[in-house]
């Protein structure tokens, strides 16, 4: 029997587990909205404008380091499997090497270039 | 495939006995590291039940959607965030025979598995519109994504030293010297782990002196308390991960009866050491803790992914 079939079952078994919490706290718990309930909190007073804030644009940054190096690790897994074969070994290791070398370099630049700091 | 369905029913009865026997835990440990007493009333013995009247009063508070909120990404979120924990959790080894779902490559499955989750804070987030979760859930993507990093590389360090993906085989190749060989490895990705799972010392998303509760400022009832439960039931994944990767899961005396338990006792082990992180450490800011990722972390782990690769080269014939 295929492993997957059960992570299909578990996967179901999560969805069920929510809908049956939301259907019992749907005869549990009370209604009663009223207007201030449904406003947006800010510490007790009104809100001022929309939920949209200024935040800073530094956080994509680390989105963008992130792509680079997520591309390389998704490289090691399989590189796992044949680390040991007589042939591949040595050679995989040094073309490793420079791949995450190349990447690394990346890394010191962005960092040189006060990337990762905040101000 | 009735099958199926007891494998599944099983990975949901730990899925929901865990994480409260991990929360129990952290009331107490941290009580009695903090010299008071936690809760004693619920259920007569030490307060046992008092996650179970938790979930109880949960269960009967109003289920409160702003009105500026975008309704449905706001209440499916809380599910986004805890199942892919659940998911995670039918993958991982209790001992050999002892798995729910023992898939191939189950180091990238369980590392793809607990990364879903992380949409459900972003959901979360953004769908609140409210300045405070959406800081939070800014703060949480960059967090997440920065420390997904060094964890990734450390559980590849682990795949190579045992020359397999597969979670059972990596428990099986394991060795007492790993302790020492895999110790930078291991050290990382408690650390990214904590990270991961926001927990002090790196709980800036959810930083309740700055920003309220970030992506969670809105929910109320039964949906806050499914990403509280999210947060515990990560816990029980990353300890037993920890311990299937790093401790070598099942390796103990008698582990042909006893190995589920020496499994469970390495990640409650490492269960009550991130406990212990929390009442131990104040919070980071936010802009050092992205740096210990970025100049400290993941420099480590690339590290170690050189030591163990350099060493598996020269030491195979």
């Amino acid at each position: 029997m295929s492993p997957y079939l059960t992570v299909g079952g578990v996967v179901l078994a999560g969805v069920l587990l929510f809908v049956a919490a939301m259907g019992v706290r749907r005869v549990l718990a009370p209604r009663a909205p009223t207007a201030a309930k449904l406003t947006t909190y800010e510490c007790g007073v009104d809100p001022v404008g929309e939920g949209w804030a200024q935040t800073n644009v530094r956080y994509f940054l680390y989105a963008f380091l992130y792509v680079v190096f997520a591309v390389d690790a998704v490289y090691l897994f399989p590189w796992a499997t044949v680390i040991r074969s007589p042939d591949l070994g040595p050679a995989s290791l040094a073309e490793m090497g420079i791949f995450i070398g190349v990447l690394l370099v990346g890394l010191a630049h962005a960092a040189r270039r006060g990337l990762l700091r905040w101000v | 495939m009735l099958e199926v369905v007891l494998r599944s029913l099983g990975v949901l009865a730990a899925f929901l006995v865990l994480p409260l026997v991990v929360g129990q835990t952290e009331h107490k440990v941290m009580a009695h590291m903090q010299g008071r007493l936690g809760p004693m009333y619920a259920g007569g013995f030490h307060g046992w039940a008092q996650l179970v009247a938790d979930g109880v009063k949960f269960v009967q508070k109003e289920d409160i959607t702003p009105r500026a909120a975008d309704r449905w990404v706001f209440k499916l979120a809380p599910a986004v965030a805890l199942v892919p924990y659940l998911v995670a959790l039918a993958v991982i080894p209790l001992s050999a025979t002892v798995v729910a779902a023992d898939v191939g490559a189950g180091v990238l499955f369980v590392l793809a598995a607990s990364a879903v989750g992380i949409l459900g804070l972003l959901m979360a987030g953004w769908s609140s519109a409210n300045k405070y979760a959406l800081l939070g859930g800014m703060r949480a993507a960059a967090q997440l994504l920065s420390y997904e990093l060094p964890l990734v590389l450390s559980v590849a360090s682990v795949a190579l030293a045992a020359g397999t993906v597969s979670l059972t085989g990596i428990a099986d190749a394991w060795h007492p010297l790993w302790l020492v060989w895999q110790l930078p490895g291991a050290l990382v990705f408690l650390i990214a782990a904590v990270a991961e799972l926001q927990r002090p010392p790196f709980d800036m998303p959810v930083a309740d002196s700055e920003i309220v509760m970030g992506p969670f400022t809105e929910y109320t009832g039964l949906r806050f308390a499914f990403f509280l439960l999210s947060e515990y039931a990560g816990i029980v994944v990353m300890s037993l991960l920890f311990a299937v990767l790093f401790l070598g899961g099942w390796r103990g005396p008698f582990s042909g009866v006893l190995g589920p338990v020496w499994t469970l006792l390495k990640g409650a082990l490492i269960s009550v050491l991130i406990i212990w992180l929390r009442v131990s450490w104040p919070r980071l800011r936010e802009d050092q803790l992205q740096r210990l990722a970025w100049l400290v972390l993941v420099p480590l782990a690339l590290a170690q992914l050189a030591l163990t690769a350099g060493w598996v080269v020269l030491s195979s014939p």
